[in-house]
């Protein structure tokens, strides 16, 4: 006579673990929560002219594959640029010290992102290291409006400027 | 014990009717208008402790308003009703959960729990209120559920019961308690002669092996009279007559003529209140 | 002749809203005393949240494929597709999922409790248990009202999960976008508290607000067949309005 009530409570108890169980995939697999789970990382510093729209938490990406995240974004007194500590995995340790960082935007109306283009240097990152090579926020006004001056040669070249190679 | 026993406003009223000390239900000046209709005027009641009572009468008379009176269910406008030496109306629901413990009732249809198996329904007060190992559960049901005949069905849900198995495992459920007072209402309506049967011969022997009180509302005077120490019939909001089955069927007022006489006339009009017919056709001298 | 009568349905509708809040506050009262009966609010969690796992799966699939599908053909005319994973998330995780689920949840469980309650008034099954010296409200509302607060956010975290697999579907195997995109914008962009945890909030008021108006409505029904109708479709009908109300309420002042 107890059996139907016991199979009631394994039931429940089921219905309830299913529902833990998706909302503990969506905490950890849809939202920002995904970005912390990233182990051990060492740090790289870069500045930047210009970061756009940059958040905190955005990812790193090294050819199109995410290797880390931004840390944190403060303004350095003395040049004023942005100073943006990224946090890389561990796991992605082989990166060429010459490598240069970039700001992209995914899309048009996407967020953007650091991208490291990887360099041809023997010597490999180290933790503390700072990123020279940098490439600031593509500005979408600038661009309209060097379209707009015209000089289509201009354009590539302004744009290729690097900043901070101090 | 219950300070409100010696209460002294009522100890004149208990010395109007001395012999009331065995009573089990004692109802003294009971007034209730429900819907603006008078259901009860001035109704004073006794029921004998160990007695099967049967209160009778014609529909809507109130007899089920009566029991819900007793049990505490709905309020009265006025008056006592004193269960077991307490006072219905003053208990608060603790107090009268308390006291329904103690009281067994039969519903007319019933009213077994459709989710639960018919074992689980014979179960659930001892679930509720006793913190029982399951062994004792199991042995106090089928001991019930054996003495109306339905040890075999206690797998069995409601739904696939008939009328009169429903019924006896209603009393089943309601005697599981061991209850002091029993209240039936309307407990032969829709029956087959043999769950009629059935079902008297139970409450029968139920009362006789626990000695328990029962209050039985009905309107079979056939049924009633095989089993009923006294009987009370109600109409018009006033006890019109009582006694002994045997004597109120000798048909000794114009009441008791009708009632279990069975005639469709006479004290219970035929023609519901109405406005005079002639008038109401237009023939009447103040419509020419 | 028309003010007085509407001075009438003002003062019903007035008592109507009495009446549900006095309900919730002799619910509330009976809560203490239902958690002896732990084992109700068990099954009534089985009834209300695990049975309508079926409609509720089916339906947050499909509310994440349609939604895929929409926001692609207009995210593609801004080049932004990228964002399609971040936007469904969004949609669905602070509105959708709740509501929908709550819309959902008053069709499937709000009316088989005002239903079960009702037929249990109408077969005396309730005065059988006050004769019995158990309170109907603490045995048999009181289960009800915590298993829809349970229930609730358990099933829209479902519907949420099964929504993002539709939209993935259709998104990434059906209509190619990059799968790191997808769900590297969302993860970049979608916040656990204010945005998850905010639906699931939101998602069990809805919950309490259904089960009370679902309790209310069998337990306040007269005991015929036609009141047991009429009841059932009242539930729908008021906890979808009440719902919608609620969540703009509570969008508005607590987001």
């Amino acid at each position: 006579m107890t059996q139907p009530r016991r199979s009631f409570q394994v039931g429940t108890g089921l219905f309830i673990l299913l529902g833990f169980a998706a909302l503990t995939y969506l905490a950890t697999q849809t939202t920002s929560i995904a970005n912390y789970q990233q182990g051990d990382s060492y740090a790289l510093k870069a500045k930047f002219s210009n970061i756009g729209q940059l958040k905190v938490r955005a990812p790193v990406k090294l050819a199109g594959v995410r290797i880390g995240s931004v840390q944190s974004i403060t303004l350095d007194p003395q040049t004023l640029s942005a100073i943006v500590m990224i946090g890389i995995d561990k796991r992605f340790a082989e990166i060429p010290d010459d490598s240069a960082a970039a700001i992209f935007t995914s899309g048009l109306l996407g967020d953007q992102y650091v991208g490291i283009q990887p360099g041809g240097s023997p010597d490999m990152f180290k933790d503390g290291d700072e990123v020279i090579l940098t490439q600031s926020s593509m500005q979408l006004e600038d661009l309209i409006g060097k379209f707009l001056v015209g000089g289509d040669t201009a354009k590539q070249g302004d744009q290729a400027k690097t900043d901070g190679s101090e | 014990m219950n300070p409100r026993v010696n209460d002294p406003t009522r100890s004149n009223q208990d010395a109007r009717t001395p012999a009331a000390g065995n009573a089990c239900v004692r109802i003294r000046g009971l007034r209730t208008v429900l819907n603006g209709k008078t259901i009860f005027d001035d109704v004073d009641l006794d029921i004998a402790r160990g007695k099967i009572t049967a209160i009778m009468g014609p529909s809507g008379t109130g007899k089920t308003t009566l029991l819900r009176h007793i049990t505490g269910q709905l309020a009265a406008d006025c008056g006592d009703i004193e269960v077991d030496g307490r006072h219905v109306a003053g208990l608060n629901r603790t107090q009268l959960f308390d006291l329904r413990e103690r009281i067994g009732y039969l519903f007319q249809n019933s009213a077994l729990l459709t989710d639960f198996s018919v074992f689980e329904n014979v179960a659930f007060p001892l679930r509720q209120h006793l913190r029982l190992p399951e062994e004792i559960i199991r042995n106090i049901v089928l001991t019930r559920l054996q003495s109306v005949g339905l040890r075999g069905a206690a797998h069995l849900m409601p739904s696939e019961l008939s009328g009169g198995m429903a019924r006896r495992v209603a009393l089943a459920r309601a005697i599981v308690r061991d209850p002091d007072l029993m209240i039936y209402d309307e407990p032969f309506v829709g029956l087959d002669p043999i769950a009629l049967n059935q079902i008297l011969t139970l409450i029968r022997t139920l009362n006789d092996t626990l000695g328990v009180t029962s209050i039985l509302v009905a309107h079979e005077f056939s049924a009633v009279r095989r089993i009923a120490d006294h009987v009370v019939l109600i109409a018009g909001g006033k006890f019109v007559a009582s006694g002994h089955p045997d004597v109120l069927a000798r048909g000794e007022s114009e009441w008791t003529r009708q009632f279990f006489g069975g005639e469709a006339d006479g004290p219970v009009p035929f023609q519901y209140p109405a406005r005079d017919y002639a008038a109401e056709l237009g023939f009447a001298a103040g419509a020419r | 002749m028309n003010a007085p009568r509407r001075n009438m349905m003002l003062a019903d509708a007035l008592a109507q809203v009495g009446a549900v809040g006095l309900f919730m506050f002799s619910i509330l009262a009976a809560v203490p005393k239902s958690l002896r009966h732990y084992r109700e609010t068990v099954r009534q969690v089985w009834f209300v949240g695990a049975m309508s796992l079926v409609i509720i799966m089916t339906c947050g699939l499909f509310v994440g494929m349609v939604l895929s599908l929409q926001l692609y053909y207009v995210l593609t005319n801004f080049g932004g597709t990228a964002a399609l994973g971040t936007v469904v998330a969004l949609s669905m995780f602070r509105e959708l999922g709740p509501v929908v689920t709550a819309l959902l949840f008053a069709g499937r469980a709000g009316t088989s409790m005002t239903a079960e309650i009702g037929l249990m008034r109408a077969t005396d099954q309730l005065s059988a248990m006050e004769m019995m010296a158990v309170d109907p409200m603490s045995y048999v509302v009181a289960p009800r009202f915590l298993a829809g607060i349970l229930a609730m956010p358990l099933l829209v975290c479902i519907f949420n999960a099964l929504g993002l697999l539709g939209a993935h579907l259709v998104g990434v195997s059906w209509l190619g976008l990059d799968n790191g995109t997808f769900w590297g914008n969302m993860t970049s962009t979608v916040e656990v508290w204010s945005d998850l945890l905010n639906g699931v909030w939101k998602s069990a008021a809805f919950g309490a607000v259904i089960a009370l108006i679902a309790t209310f409505q069998g337990y306040t029904t007269p005991p015929t067949s036609e009141g047991v109708a009429y009841a059932t479709t009242r539930t729908v009908v008021s906890s979808a309005i009440v719902v919608l109300a609620l969540d703009f309420v509570m969008t508005a002042f607590l987001m």
